[in-house]
């Protein structure tokens, strides 16, 4: 028969034994609900219980705006392990879908750090899920699905829409004025002293008997300048034919020189003179900027021209012909819409065509009433713009001094 | 049908390009237009290449004025073209150690650069020929110029840095504020010239680029 | 002897104002050149404009991808190669990618030059710096036709203008390139232009319409043109000429090129100043003689 006394003593050892249970088996409770044995200290990934990296998160889609259609762009919150660590995201998948829980393919990836992808083969009006995929050294993770989104084509750019009102109505008035000019006579337009120059220009080379040189600037037949200048050439051929003085003209591309020759032909043949004109009167050189600079330096100083024409568009190579020409002695008349190239011609030359005087040369010359009521509608425009320009800078000045809220009409353009 | 035909493409593509801009759909005929002008003006620079052999052997052949720079002309361009078609050892003629890339580097680039440096020397004899003080108006261009010329160097800042360097400062300030209002105006100027310039060959109304009156 | 000394005071005032353009010229010539021949520390101020171009790039991640577009020949290379060199020492340095491209056809080559230049500074500073890797940290897409047209198809797709990259690599096996599908994959654009095309069409078409982020370096003719987009907000900052490329690379504490060709332009500089001093004297002289 055992005494009580006994198991008392017993019992009074159990929380001792308890505790020891305790801390002999804790760390073995992780392996021994699965994850990694934690006393290995030769594992890493003992330090660590979650081995992905953290998943993108908040991925948000939409219709590109103002296009043809077939463009998404899908937007996300990185993931919070990009950035650095062991789990830092090397790069991102984006997947797609036409069902929200299946059949997702990769369409592209982006490199750690974006937050935003454009899915640019998309169909029109074909509802779409997409899902990004962090992908790191330590394993990958995935986005929830986004919601769906489908592509569209819109009809209008409305992000182009105070242009498209202000081409309309610069447009209305050039359209206006010209039907206008039809049946009045006599528009005013101010003198323009480089083209009233055209006619003693020519003339003085065929009193010197030395060539008139017509240079159309070195950009090609998709310059407006390049137009404008091809244009003006047609008026100075039929003078050169008129006055009978020989005119050159040396080009740097081979379309320009293409239009050239006709240009120049017609105008012969509409002065009369088709016996005088000659294909070789218009020829190429070369393409390169300096190298056509230093063909006509060398034309300019060993054909010491009366006239040199300087029309179009020019870049560095200008004050080095415009220079030239007045070192030999040449009259020379320029034109160009560069605002860079200006104060050269300016500086150098006899008379300048200043931006869109060069553009208003053609309608000029010709005394034409249609052309010159496009004119007209060309100053409606700047009216327009000079309008906006005063109104916003008073808004603007009332706003800063008075402390106003105005309309800041800079937003509007 | 000669001058109708240039003229009706013209207004087809200009209107087509102008719509382009603003219903997105039209971009697809935007970007085939683009690709045509492309390929049209690579070909046309075989017309500018034979043009430009032809009009140099005619001069060299009947010796006419000027006939050795016809010579150059042409050996050059049989130079160029051979060394970079048959002796880059097939790399790409560019890559650095073929002949094409020694021709570059100790012949186009050091004539190409001494052309730009020419400016150097003309922009001193157009200055000192055009800035002369004949009127306020000229005379604020020579100040404007000369305010320029010294505070964009650091003569300007050695003059003037005693007084915070004013001279780099009131350069800083011209290139900020009188410069960029002119820029800009000229530049609408030049917009308004070009969109009633493109208006007027769309319609038909400007026609003597295709050699009509 | 007064009336001798009169006409020789005439005859000097004259002359100056007809000057012989040649003299003029060997003037410039000895303004230009000896300077090259000394060695100056110079303190420039860095602009506002210029520190713009710096902290876009300065404050880009590690990693980032820079597309750089070379739009410029031989000729304008005083200005504008020193630049190139700069942007590659700041991005190499940084540990940024590099994509190189070309709008004209030399700028490739220009960018080629560039490169073997900083290299070879790098591999004296071998043992700190890592040499950039072709296809890794650095890849040259070389020339292609197009103009403005590239600008606006590379916002859709690069593979669209460039399928290949100069040494005729699909894009697709090039490390670099993975992921990178158009203007959303890099994180800033330089350009360094001379001319059309340019940093213009570079703000029309990329800035414009994809809202990329923009800085540039642009030769002294032009840069005064793209003031108006600084201000804007549609380009970081521009380096304008020599003075530009030279406060930048003070502004990295890497004087090289453009601070040692400074003082050969500052002294031109001062050279023509004095002639247009003289010329207006001789022009306020013959005039009072006129009227008087």
């Amino acid at each position: 028969m055992k005494s009580r006394s006994n198991s008392k003593e017993k019992l009074k050892f159990l929380p001792f034994f308890l505790l020891v249970t305790v801390f002999f088996f804790l760390p073995g409770i992780p392996s021994m609900i699965g994850a990694e044995d934690i006393t290995n200290p030769d594992a890493e990934s003992t330090k660590v219980i979650q081995t992905t990296p953290a998943p993108p998160i908040n991925v948000t889609v939409k219709d590109i705006p103002n296009d043809k259609g077939g463009a998404v762009t899908i937007s996300w919150e990185k993931s919070t392990d990009d950035g650095g660590g062991a789990k830092n995201v090397a790069k991102y998948e984006i997947f797609r879908s036409t069902q929200r829980d299946a059949g997702y393919e990769v369409i592209g990836n982006t490199v750690a750090g974006a937050t935003s992808f454009s899915d640019n083969a998309a169909k029109n009006k074909v509802s779409y899920f997409y899902k990004i995929r962090a992908i790191s050294p330590a394993g990958v993770a995935e986005s929830l699905p986004s919601a769906s989104v489908f592509a569209k084509r819109q009809w209008f750019n409305l992000s182009r829409l105070t242009l498209f009102i202000l081409s309309l109505v610069i447009g209305f008035a050039i359209f206006y004025f010209i039907e206008r000019a039809k049946s009045e006579k006599g528009l005013f337009i101010r003198k323009i002293a480089g083209l009233e120059a055209v006619d003693d220009a020519v003339g003085r080379a065929t009193e010197m008997g030395r060539k008139i040189i017509y240079i159309p600037g070195i950009m090609d037949m998709d310059s407006m300048q390049t137009i404008a200048s091809v244009t003006i050439l047609g008026r100075v051929a039929k003078l050169a034919a008129q006055y009978e003085a020989k005119l050159e003209v040396p080009v740097c591309r081979s379309l320009v020189m293409v239009t050239c020759r006709e240009v120049v032909k017609e105008a012969y043949l509409n002065a009369g003179r088709p016996d005088a004109y000659n294909d070789n009167m218009v020829y190429y050189l070369t393409d390169d900027q300096f190298a056509y600079a230093a063909a006509l330096d060398g034309l300019f100083l060993r054909e010491r021209p009366a006239t040199v024409f300087l029309m179009g568009q020019f870049y560095a190579e200008s004050l080095i012909l415009a220079e030239t020409a007045n070192s030999v002695g040449a009259i020379q008349i320029a034109g160009t819409a560069m605002p860079t190239q200006l104060p050269f011609f300016v500086a150098a030359c006899d008379y300048t065509l200043i931006g869109e005087e060069l553009f208003a040369a053609s309608a000029y010359l010709s005394k034409d009433p249609k052309l010159l009521g496009s004119l007209k509608g060309q100053d409606v425009g700047k009216f327009i713009f000079l309008l906006v320009i005063i109104i916003g800078v008073v808004f603007l000045t009332l706003n800063s001094v008075l402390g106003l809220n105005l309309p800041n009409l800079g937003r509007w353009f | 049908m000669r001058r109708e035909v240039p003229l009706i493409l013209t207004a087809i593509v200009g209107i087509t390009m102008i719509i382009a801009h603003f219903i997105p759909p039209f971009n697809i005929l935007k970007n085939l237009f683009e690709d045509w002008f492309f390929i049209i003006a690579a070909f046309a620079i075989y017309l500018g290449i034979l043009n430009l052999i032809r009009v140099n052997a005619d001069k060299l052949y009947k010796k006419q004025h000027d006939w050795p720079f016809g010579l150059v002309v042409i050996l050059g361009f049989l130079l160029i073209t051979i060394i970079g078609l048959f002796f880059s050892g097939g790399r790409s003629f560019q890559d650095p150690g073929t002949p094409f890339y020694y021709l570059y580097m100790h012949l186009y680039y050091p004539l190409s650069a001494t052309m730009f440096a020419l400016l150097a020397f003309f922009v001193a004899s157009a200055s000192y020929r055009a800035f002369r003080a004949r009127n306020i108006e000229a005379t604020m261009l020579l100040l404007a110029a000369f305010i320029l010329m010294v505070g964009r160097v650091p003569i300007g800042y050695w003059f003037s840095d005693w007084l915070g360097d004013a001279l780099g400062k009131s350069a800083d300030w011209i290139m900020d504020f009188p410069q960029t209002a002119g820029q800009r105006a000229i530049m609408i100027g030049i917009a308004l010239g070009v969109v009633s310039s493109a208006l007027r060959v769309i319609l038909g109304l400007e026609r003597t680029y295709t050699g009509g009156e | 002897m007064d009336e001798i000394t009169n006409q020789e005071k005439k005859t000097f005032w004259e002359n100056l104002l007809s000057i012989d353009r040649r003299i003029i010229f060997l003037f410039i010539i000895i303004a230009v050149s000896v300077p090259l021949f000394f060695k100056t520390s110079l303190e420039i101020p860095v602009s506002p404009v210029v520190q713009g171009v710096y902290n876009a790039i300065e404050n880009l991640p590690a990693g980032s991808k820079v597309l750089i577009s070379f739009d410029y020949d031989p000729g304008s290379m005083p200005e504008l190669q020193p630049m190139a060199e700069s942007f590659f020492r700041h991005c190499f340095r940084n540990n940024l990618k590099v994509i190189i491209m070309g709008l004209w056809p030399q700028g490739p080559i220009q960018a080629n030059m560039a490169l073997d230049k900083v290299f070879k500074e790098l591999k004296e500073e071998e043992k700190t710096v890592k040499i950039p890797q072709y296809g890794i940290d650095y890849v040259n897409l070389g020339f292609t036709a197009g103009n403005e047209v590239v600008i606006d198809r590379m916002g859709h797709d690069f593979q669209e203008s460039y399928p290949a990259d100069a040494k005729g690599t699909p894009l697709s096996e090039i490390p670099l390139m993975q992921g990178v599908r158009n203007y959303d994959n890099v994180d800033l654009i330089l350009n360094l232009s001379a001319g059309y095309p340019g940093t213009q069409e570079w703000v029309q078409y990329a800035v414009d319409v994809f809202h990329v982020k923009l800085a540039a370096g642009n030769t002294a003719v032009q840069a005064p043109s793209m003031y108006p987009y600084v201000q804007t907000g549609q380009l970081t900052g521009v380096l304008g000429g020599m003075k530009g490329g030279a406060e930048y690379e003070l502004a990295l504490k890497r004087p090289a090129k453009a601070v040692s060709y400074m003082f050969s332009q500052a002294v031109a500089h001062g050279v023509i100043c004095l002639f247009i001093i003289l010329g207006n004297i001789a022009f306020f002289t013959m005039r009072k003689k006129k009227t008087s």
